[in-house]
């Protein structure tokens, strides 16, 4: 299909070899990296800038505690934790302007976060009381898809309709490294390249799908996937926040200016279990999780801003107030949320009207305004 | 009025249905130079552009879930399947996404898409572009399920159901793509999509009929007449939500009901007919409904279809049977 963009020779990913390819702007011990040319797309990036990527990560940790704990109390039925990609969501997700669209996958509540929903909305389909929470449309997300993978045909699919439209926005859509071995995370491939549409593909590889390790996926980088359709992939340190921030920018330059879609590979580590019904335990060592302990993104992060100057202890207060005032009103949010009302359970299967569905609601209706009061059917 | 047949007004209903809403968008495989491999989109791409009539890669989950994609950005996508036997690599997007998504986000997302499926069998085709998936998706709550028996039908009903903010499946009979009728093209319809036909009536006994299958009843009947039976024929036309208003009426008055299709009987549409017509009317009923259609068998090689396919005779066999249960 012919696309009416224009197509432009900038902007153009950078050769970059250094930290064996590797994009990488904060070192583990939260030193600014030297010669990496990703540095030219955050330079606007400033103290406050970098303040508020710093209070986005520990809000995202906090909300994540917080749900942690919900689950455990028995307010949620199942809890998918993000600990440990906090970079990797804030970073790429500070990088979207206001009319880019995001097709999350269900881990992604840091972007979500970012996007402008109310967190405790995003409790809601963890707690049974819906399926999702919020209207895609008021915060430029849908909602988490859960069938991994067929997100990524909604992106590019969304994107077609920005080229259709001629607008120049782009479509995000998130995917683990599990995901990669979807077909739909290839026929995606497949469609993007083939329609030079307006999509970033950003894998969070966390190294683990459930007990799978990356290597049982794939024995090339994620990033190199993209190669065989023509796409161009990226791979970078996802607990780096700043150079999340610069792949994420680069690649929706590179949409925008109608060079089409781009793969980022976001390489992290996911530091809690799948699920709060997972036992990593089970599959993994404490090794492997102290070798990623120490590269903690909002560990780096903080000593940055310690060694530069640009934190104090009334600032880490101030931001752990943020999170403890974020995580009440979670925590508040999700014991008020309502359960479905039966007639909830009939609605919206359809937008017309379908008679089978109202016969089933009618007569279940009609069944349970005829229970005695201790709830039994009888004669 | 003009005659034209199944396919050439499945074309027109859609030629229709883009001059309306500049947001039909086609897609799928070999619709545009080609005019896809039964024609149905012939000329379309030509007069509307490749930005409405897009030639996909050749991936069905990838038609489906873009089409998704589309939807959501506001527009209203016609996917063409180019067979039956090919829809299932699509089927976890269509069960998953486009059946639930209207539900998933209580009414905030619409999938406003129409899917086109040639299906069935008879036109002596290699294996997996004969088959009648159909009870798939009439078993899915959020789809809608239709099939047209006519060139008329075919014309209104693709149009009614590109305008519907539900997704539907729509399945195309493909052996009856060449068959002629009239169709007047000056009116949309003013039969609502979900409306069961009487298409001949009689008093005996009543054939319920979908998609290939109304023109072989309609056979049936006219054999069973000249043998003195009179025999009322439903064209079913919608699958899900399955109008049994109009077979209870019809049973009602005759006493007896054969349900006819291609689809394999076992957890067929019939199954569910047979159920509901002797809930709603087991005391009209004269005769325990019978179901004629394919056996538990795959889909056999096209020189053994014809044993497959229920023909008149095999439906006459099971009027035979409610007559003289």
């Amino acid at each position: 299909m012919a696309t009416a963009q224009v197509r432009v020779p900038e902007p153009s990913i950078p050769e970059w070899t250094g930290f064996d390819g590797l994009v990488q702007l904060i070192s583990v011990d939260g030193q600014r990296t030297v010669g990496c040319p990703y540095w030219e797309l955050v330079a606007d990036v400033d103290a406050a800038q970098l303040r508020g990527l710093y209070r986005d990560m520990t809000i995202v940790r906090r909300i994540d505690a917080e749900a942690m704990a919900l689950q455990r109390q028995g307010e949620l039925a199942l809890w998918a934790p993000l600990l440990g990609q906090e970079a990797a969501q804030v970073g790429s997700a500070r990088a979207l302007r206001a009319d880019d669209f995001v097709f999350p996958s269900y881990r992604e509540h840091g972007v979500a976060y970012c996007r402008g929903v109310d967190p405790a909305q995003m409790l809601r389909l963890w707690r049974g009381a819906g399926l999702s929470g919020w209207d895609p449309a008021d915060y430029g997300i849908a909602t988490p898809a859960i069938v991994v993978g067929s997100q990524a045909l909604h992106a590019t699919g969304y994107a077609l309709g920005i080229a259709l439209d001629g607008a120049t926005s782009a479509a995000v859509t998130y995917f683990g490294d599990g995901a990669t071995s979807e077909g739909d995370i290839a026929e995606a491939f497949g469609f993007a390249a083939s329609y030079v549409v307006p999509v970033v593909f950003f894998c969070q590889n966390n190294q683990w799908a459930i007990s799978e390790p990356v290597r049982v996926q794939s024995h090339a980088s994620i990033a190199q996937r993209g190669q065989g359709y023509g796409i161009p992939g990226i791979q970078v340190d996802g607990n780096d926040v700043l150079a999340v921030l610069a792949a994420t920018r680069l690649a929706l330059a590179r949409a925008s200016a109608g060079q089409g879609p781009t793969l980022i590979e976001a390489v992290t580590y996911r530091m809690g279990p799948h699920t709060t019904s997972d036992d990593p335990t089970r599959y993994r060592s404490r090794a492997d999780e102290e070798e990623w302990r120490v590269k903690d993104p909002l560990a780096r992060l903080h000593a940055l801003l310690r060694t530069e100057g640009l934190a104090d202890d009334s600032f880490d207060q101030d931001v752990v107030a943020d999170a403890d005032e974020v995580a009440a009103a979670l925590r508040q949010g999700c014991l008020t949320m309502p359960d479905p009302e039966v007639s909830d359970l009939f609605a919206h299967v359809y937008a017309d009207a379908h008679p089978l569905l109202l016969e089933e609601r009618d007569a279940y209706e009609a069944f349970l305004a005829g229970l005695d009061e201790d709830g039994d059917a009888g004669a | 009025m003009p005659t034209m047949s199944l396919g050439k007004a499945l074309n027109h209903g859609l030629r229709k249905a883009m001059e309306r809403d500049p947001k039909v968008v086609l897609m799928g495989e070999d619709i545009g130079k080609l005019g896809g491999v039964f024609r149905v989109t012939e000329g379309l791409q030509r007069d509307f552009g490749d930005r409405r009539v897009i030639d996909t890669p050749l991936a069905e989950s990838g038609v489906i879930g873009t089409a998704v994609g589309l939807a959501a950005r506001g527009y209203r996508p016609v996917c063409e399947i180019q067979f039956d036997g090919f829809i299932y690599p699509a089927f976890d997007q269509i069960v998953s996404q486009v059946a639930k998504l209207h539900y998933r986000s209580e009414g905030r997302v619409t999938v406003a898409l129409t899917i086109r499926v040639p299906f069935g069998g008879g036109v002596g085709a290699v294996e997996h572009h004969s088959e009648s998936p159909e009870a798939y998706f009439a078993h899915t709550a959020g789809l809608r399920v239709v099939t047209p028996s006519n060139a008329a039908d075919g014309y209104r009903m693709i149009q009614q159901a590109v305008a519907s903010d539900d997704p539907v499946v729509f399945f195309e009979p493909k052996r009856r793509y060449w068959e002629k009728g009239e169709v007047d093209e000056t009116r949309l319809s003013d039969t609502p999509l979900h409306r069961a036909a009487v298409v001949t009536t009689g008093s005996d006994v009543t054939i319920a009929a979908y998609g290939p299958m109304v023109a072989t009843a309609l056979d049936a009947a006219r054999i069973g007449r000249e043998e003195g039976t009179s025999i009322e024929v439903i064209d079913l036309r919608s699958l899900s939500p399955v109008d049994f208003d109009t077979i209870e009426a019809s049973v009602r008055k005759t006493g007896r009901l054969v349900v006819a299709h291609e689809a394999s009987v076992f957890c067929g549409l019939g199954a569910e007919i047979a159920a509901r017509i002797s809930e709603r009317c087991f005391f009209h009923l004269e005769a325990p409904v019978r179901r004629v259609g394919g056996f538990a068998t795959p889909y056999p090689p096209s020189r053994a279809e014809h044993h497959f396919l229920p023909d008149a005779d095999r439906i006459l066999h099971e009027v035979d049977r409610c007559l003289q249960p």
